[in-house]
């Protein structure tokens, strides 16, 4: 499998190295090969391979988020569910309409059709291995023993989805989650830093969403456009083999050229999504996984804030005194373990944002130059045919 | 004698005359001319070639006669032989012109030979429609159009001239060049759309974009529209089209309102003339029309596929163009609330060429449409008229196979009577037949001469099909690479400003 677009600063070191080398779609669901290669004492091989699917990438996910011990770093975010349907059900539809179209007709729209369908199976296989990449590539998270069970145990995990009673759970503990959100953001913060990072956050996180939005629409009507040009190719092909004038030469060449135009312009559609839709929905989710890290550490504050003034007030009745000081200690702790490793995550989402976005705008400058060359010389070709021969 | 060779040939075809005509022989062409003559209900401009004795025109006929004889283009102008049948309308410029000869005369008339000859004159004429600006309030408001001529054909009184006209003029001459020229065979351009919502938007006094693109398709339609009929040779010189470029003031056309006494007579009609069209079976002796027709229908209906396409393509450009400006001002967002310096100035950059694809994406919307798009939507509509004319056709051979009919009634009619002693009666009868055979002879006359109009105008059709296709498409590509250069340009900008990010 090819390196992950959206990794720029991954070390490729050989202690650790996780891809994803085979994928296979079936009814509902996709098995993922997960292939290491680790020089690391922990694994019984140096190199292995594993099937596991999406939700053993959530529970992994899941136990990292529940883990008190990574509560200061930005938890690499989980990748979106394999979502085939709307494929599927495109796929289905030719079939049934088989009978009223030619067989040209058919074999194109069933080539375009599983082209689509290819294409989301790659961006699903790439962000799986994105989430895989960047956990191995973690100090900390690398170490961590579930991943390595992940990695290495070739059974089933037994891992089910959650059940009715579990995504309710879940539900209500995001609402209070985004309710205590709320009542902690408004705590300022001593610390600049961490005032300016989450102000920043929060405002680029929502522009984000708006972007990545924005770029979606842009990029449909842009995919619509292309199958419109492809549906005149197909007409003017026709009108060019039925007529009786000269212009049937004309019409078959004009079709030729839309014919090839629309690849082009299909390809651009495709290539916007990459650089510019999947970049701005990764960092849609990172952002908001530097969200929940600033959240935790807000969260900490405020708990080492209530210890601080139990503390006082312990010590003023003079009870519990011990206990109280002990509570305090250890919030005094959580809190500035998870600040020191923060401030450094939050540094580093920067810096990987940058590449990230340098990398991916101008590979789409790059892409959309050759597009529009390659559009340029179909066009002028085609026009410098037509006007020598009329 | 090629002429008369040809004249047999022609009386072979014709049914029930067949016998009558051949006993009498060349010798008597000049009573048989005569007959025809005296039936025949053609306009005023035959009358001016019979101030000769019209004996002495047909005896003439027996003789070799040399294709410069001036004598011989009078017998050709007019009189019995099927080849010559001046057309209809009463109120044609186009008089035959005497004086001028032309190697194929047998299968032309002498209309034809002027068609012949105005195609090698240099067609020089160029109309445009502009400055469209509205005149009066509420409900009674109108738009007014300029209609500018510049050309240099003797046919006009200056070189450059304007007038002022309104959509319901340009209706008005469509209907009356339609109530001329359909039935005899010529493809009237149709004329521009009703269109009841669009312009009540106008009148009503909504100065928003979508009124103002309603103002421009119909200035541009329209403009076509003038530009199709000046380019028929024949509706050229019609008086009504001359009027219509030339003379400041113009009588209001008031039957081509849609809800008009005259509009409900026409859609009654239309609804007859369909059911009718369904009814009438010919025998297409001609396989020529029955193959052009059968290639007008299928054209038809790859035009009209064509056409939903490019206009799903124009509606899709206008989205993505709406998209794009979104996203370039989401993008613009992003770039303030991004802290790495160099990095929200790439997003702003970002912003900014995709600002300038927006404008890109409308500009290509807008050709698609008028140059791709409102050219195959004219063609839907012209395809009507040609099928118009088609049905004409049918029309007039339904009409001579009943004049033939009848004729037959009526000499059934007069056998009987011989064996009574109505002598009376028997004269009024024999009268009648003679009326009526001089009635079939015309049906018939117009009849070939509808077919041969067809020929002509088909291929006229498809010659200016053919161009104007060329044309139009030529054009829209080259707005495509326009396009492409742009789109060229305004990433290669981007890209240099982002590798110094």
């Amino acid at each position: 499998m090819t390196v992950c677009v959206l990794n720029v600063d991954l070390q490729t070191d050989a202690t650790l190295q996780v891809d994803i080398s085979d994928a296979l779609s079936e009814r509902d669901k996709v098995k993922f090969t997960v292939h290491t290669k680790s020089s690391l004492p922990n694994f019984k091989l140096n190199e292995f391979s594993v099937v596991r699917q999406h939700e053993e990438f959530i529970w992994l996910h899941d136990s990292f988020v529940e883990n008190e011990e990574y509560a200061g770093y930005i938890i690499p975010p989980a990748p979106p569910r394999p979502d085939f349907d709307a494929s599927r059900e495109k796929l289905q539809k030719l079939g049934e309409g088989e009978g009223s179209m030619t067989k040209e007709e058919f074999t194109k729209m069933k080539q375009e059709l599983e082209a689509e369908y290819l294409a989301i199976f790659k961006k699903t296989v790439a962000m799986h291995e994105v989430f895989l990449c960047r956990v191995a590539a973690h100090p900390v998270l690398r170490k961590d023993l579930n991943f390595h069970v992940f990695l290495e145990y070739n059974q089933d995990l037994s891992v089910r989805g959650k059940n009715k009673k579990e995504k309710l759970e879940d539900f209500f503990k995001n609402v209070v989650k985004s309710a205590d959100g709320v009542l902690v953001a408004g705590v300022k913060d001593v610390d600049d830093f961490f005032e300016h990072e989450k102000t920043f956050l929060l405002e680029y996180h929502n522009r984000v969403k708006d972007a990545s939005a924005k770029s979606d629409r842009m990029i449909r009507s842009h995919k619509n456009a292309a199958d419109d040009i492809n549906r005149i190719a197909s007409s003017l092909y026709t009108l060019g083999t039925q007529d009786t004038t000269e212009l049937c030469k004309f019409f078959l060449k004009v079709s030729e050229l839309f014919e090839k135009t629309r690849k082009v312009e299909s390809r651009v559609a495709a290539d916007e999504d990459l650089k510019l839709s999947d970049l701005l929905k990764y960092y849609l989710r990172e952002s908001q996984a530097a969200k929940d890290l600033l959240y935790r550490r807000s969260r900490s504050l405020v708990d080492y804030e209530n210890a601080n003034k139990a503390l006082d007030k312990a010590r003023s009745k003079n009870r519990d005194v011990l206990q109280a000081e002990t509570s305090q200690q250890i919030c005094c702790h959580k809190f500035e373990k998870i600040s020191e490793s923060a401030k450094q995550e939050l540094i580093d989402f920067k810096t990987r944002r940058v590449a990230a976005f340098r990398k991916n705008l101008v590979e789409l400058a790059e892409l959309e130059l050759k597009h529009a060359k390659g559009n340029l010389q179909l066009l002028q070709s085609c026009l410098g045919f037509m006007k020598t021969n009329t | 004698c090629h002429r008369i060779g040809s004249k047999m040939l022609y009386l072979d075809i014709r049914g029930d005359l067949d016998s009558e005509i051949r006993e009498r022989g060349t010798q008597s062409l000049s009573s048989l001319s005569t007959e025809d003559v005296s039936a025949n209900t053609n306009g005023p401009n035959q009358d001016a070639l019979f101030d000769d004795d019209p004996e002495d025109l047909f005896a003439e006929a027996t003789e070799e006669v040399s294709l410069d004889s001036p004598e011989r283009d009078i017998l050709l102008s007019d009189g019995p032989s099927p080849a010559i049948t001046p057309i209809t309308p009463p109120t044609s410029v186009i008089a035959p012109r005497i004086g001028h000869t032309h190697d194929d005369m047998f299968t032309h008339s002498s209309f034809d030979e002027i068609e012949e000859e105005e195609v090698d004159d240099s067609f020089d004429i160029n109309i445009s429609v502009s400055d469209p600006e509205k005149v009066g309030d509420g409900m009674n408001a109108y738009m007014a159009y300029k209609v500018t001529t510049k050309t240099s054909m003797s046919l006009f009184k200056q070189r450059e001239f304007s007038v002022k006209r309104r959509f319901s003029d340009f209706l008005g001459l469509h209907s009356k060049l339609a109530s001329k020229y359909l039935h005899v065979g010529y493809i009237v351009p149709p004329a521009p759309e009703k269109s009841i919502v669009g312009m009540t938007k106008v009148k009503v006094g909504k100065e928003d974009q979508s009124s103002n693109e309603f103002v421009e398709k119909r200035r541009s339609a329209l403009e076509r529209y003038l530009m199709r009929t000046v380019k028929h040779h024949i509706l050229l010189k019609d008086p009504d089209v001359l009027q219509f470029l030339e003379s400041s003031e113009l009588p209001r056309a008031v039957s081509t309102q849609a809800l008009s006494s005259a509009g409900l007579l026409r859609m009654v009609n239309k609804a007859a003339d369909a059911v009718n069209k369904m009814t009438i079976k010919m025998n297409e002796s001609d396989a020529w029309f029955e193959e052009k027709q059968q290639h007008f229908e299928s054209l038809d209906v790859q035009l009209r596929k064509l056409h939903i396409s490019v206009e799903s393509l124009v509606c899709h450009r206008k989205e993505l163009s709406v998209n794009t400006a979104q996203f370039a001002k989401s993008a613009a967002m992003l770039g303030n609330s991004e802290d790495h310096t160099a990095l929200s100035r790439a997003l702003s950059q970002l912003a900014e060429v995709e600002e300038k694809m927006d404008q890109l994406h409308q500009d290509q919307a807008n050709a698609d449409f008028y140059l791709f798009s409102e050219l195959l939507g004219d063609y839907v509509r012209l395809l009507a008229a040609v099928k118009g004319v088609f049905d004409h056709r049918i029309k007039t051979w339904q009409k001579w196979q009943d004049s033939q009919i009848l004729l037959q009634k009526k000499r059934e009619a007069e056998a009987k009577l011989q064996f009574t002693n109505k002598s009376d009666k028997l004269q009024q009868a024999k009268d009648e037949i003679k009326d009526m055979e001089g009635r079939v002879q015309q049906d018939e006359r117009d009849f070939e001469q509808i077919s041969r109009t067809i020929r002509k105008e088909v291929g006229r059709f498809e010659k200016e099909r053919v161009k104007d296709f060329k044309t139009s498409i030529i054009k829209y590509l080259e707005s495509l690479v326009l396009t492409q250069q742009q789109v060229i340009k305004s990433y290669f900008t981007f890209r240099y400003v982002t590798a110094s990010v």
